[in-house]
């Protein structure tokens, strides 16, 4: 299948070390496990291993020129960072652990100081654990009430469900913009103006959005949008919370220490402003600037160009596995989806599957792919997961199709 | 030592020629800078028309943060308030004729974000008062 790739993907694909790498006896590489984590451009580690040898210093306080060269790395990729998801200013862009950090962030400030007993706070049924268990936590701690918005049969929200239970006075609506294990893409910006007209906020999981598609939060008008740099080709252990900001100036900080301080006494402080109020200590600032590298890397390559392509090869997924018998993916249609495959086979468990794969080269994830509730909402103890990039092609598609075939006939 | 510490800086940092306070006065603000533990105070005075009449600082800090006050202080007086309101970072660098790292730039703009929360009459001081890529 020749397909209208909008990049030029095998210099692409030279940008990144780990594809050019063999598996095994001299199999190369197929990598599609990106919605748990991309791999890096050169850019990226080039950006991080620049900071170490020859700027390292902690940052915001020295005044040296390492200090200098830091600081401004450092916050230079949060401005670049706030330009890629449409923020009115960088100090709207909190920099934070990861996706599941942003979330509990938002739990711990905005929720324990605006939830009371008995405020509904609504949620879905294909939320990953991250925006499940901050919520669960806080609900226990304040005897808040969390509804769900169904998943239908073929994967997609029940928004007349959604619409009812905004009847019910929400304060918060926090979903995901799309599914990790369905691919679902969501109706984001319906959903959030639905959300504020019951005069609730809303807030974002962009974990699997923001890398692949283009996103913007002033189009969506987004209260809270969270994301992780590392599933969008960026190193681990740096995330973002996007807040809008008069929001942010109104929640109390996170965590204490350095950094998020104006001033200190004995027994009192007075917090920093935005957005070092919510960065207490020193912060990841490789993995920061790394960021910033990953983002210029996206800009580059232009996300409208990462989400076709991820289009043409989900479509051309989804028609290959139609072909192969006893194998099921769940989720929506095509055009409901990202480039998220997930399946079972009648035969095999999805591990022996994954296991099987892997001799083939091919990375894939087996397990519930923290969403334990929506495989049970399927009534599937497991299911494996291929998952697709800006990096891969049409033909690891016919390879994984193949591969699944072959374990298919080892079980048969 | 290099061009962050011209003449100018050195010498309006040690013998500044506003500094002070102003009671009563129409306008005041107060903030900090946690960097270099920076701390500014302006009092202004105007007339009826809006002009600026009088105004002083106090405060501690950076030579930067001082004389970057002291500078400010001297090129607003005479000038009509909604004027200042509108000055920018650029301003300010323009006064002081050096170039800032963004670890020191917060130094230098503590005066203006302070004048400017001021006539504002601001509750906080912002940095989009300083920040020329946002429209307050």
């Amino acid at each position: 299948m020749n397909s209208s790739i909008p990049f030029d993907l095998q210099r692409i694909r030279s940008d990144f070390p780990t594809l050019q790498r063999q598996i095994h006896n001299g199999v190369p590489l197929i990598y599609l496990d990106s919605t748990a984590t991309a791999q890096k451009p050169q850019s990226v580690l080039t950006a991080m291993d620049e900071y170490y040898r020859r700027s390292n210093a902690n940052i915001h306080r020295g005044v040296h020129t390492l200090a200098e060269e830091a600081t401004a790395a450092y916050e230079g990729a949060r401005q670049s960072i706030a330009q890629f998801i449409g923020a009115r200013t960088a100090r709207e862009v909190i920099f934070v652990r990861n996706t599941t950090e942003a979330i509990n962030l938002v739990a711990m400030t905005w929720g324990r100081t605006q939830l009371q007993t008995g405020d509904l706070v609504i949620l879905t049924e294909m939320e990953h654990h991250s925006n499940l268990v901050p919520w669960q936590m806080l609900a226990a701690e304040r005897g808040l009430r969390l509804e769900f918005i169904p998943v239908t049969d073929d994967g997609l929200l029940d928004l007349a469900v959604y619409q009812q239970l905004l009847e019910q006075g929400p304060k918060l609506v926090a979903f995901t913009h799309m599914s990790n294990v369905l691919g679902t893409i969501n109706p984001a910006k319906e959903m959030i103006a639905a959300a504020h007209q019951a005069g609730a906020l809303a807030l974002v999981d962009g974990a699997q959005s923001v890398p692949h598609l283009p996103v913007d939060v002033r189009d969506l008008d987004a209260d809270f949008l969270a994301f992780s740099a590392h599933k969008m080709v960026g190193p681990t252990g740096i995330g973002v919370l996007y807040g809008k900001e008069a929001l942010l100036n109104a929640m109390p900080p996170f965590m204490g220490g350095g950094d998020m301080i104006k001033k200190v006494t004995l027994r009192t402080f007075a917090a920093n402003t935005l957005p070092h109020k919510f960065e207490a200590g020193t912060p990841a600032i490789a993995e920061g600037i790394g960021f910033g590298a990953a983002v210029d890397y996206l800009k580059t390559v232009g996300m409208q160009a990462v989400e076709e392509h991820e289009q043409t090869i989900i479509r051309y997924a989804l028609e290959r596995f139609a072909e192969i018998s006893g194998v099921t993916v769940i989720g929506p249609a095509a055009e409901h989806k990202g480039a998220v495959l997930a399946f079972t086979m009648q035969e095999a468990h999805p591990h022996d599957v994954a296991q099987l794969l892997d001799r083939e080269g091919i990375a894939v994830r087996a397990g519930h792919h923290c969403a334990m509730p929506l495989h049970e909402r399927f009534k599937l103890p497991a299911t494996t997961r291929a998952s697709f990039y800006l990096y891969n092609t049409i033909e690891e598609v016919d390879r994984l199709a193949e591969g699944v075939e072959k374990v298919k006939r080892m079980f048969a | 030592m290099d061009d962050m510490y011209r003449e100018i800086i050195i010498e309006r940092y040690k013998d500044p020629h506003y500094r002070g306070t102003l009671d009563p006065h129409d306008y005041t603000f107060e903030d900090e800078n946690p960097l270099c533990g920076d701390q500014i105070r302006v009092d202004v005075r105007a007339d009826e028309a809006g002009m600026i009449t009088e105004a002083a600082f106090s405060g501690h800090g950076c030579a930067i943060s001082q004389a970057s006050a002291d500078l400010l202080i001297e090129s607003i007086l005479g000038k009509n308030v909604e004027d200042v309101k509108k000055m920018t970072k650029q301003d300010i660098l323009d006064l002081l004729g050096i170039e800032l790292g963004p670890v020191r730039l917060k130094c230098a703009l503590l005066s203006l974000k302070v004048v400017k929360a001021g006539l504002y009459g601001l509750g906080e001081a912002s940095d989009a008062l300083v920040d020329d890529d946002e429209e307050f």
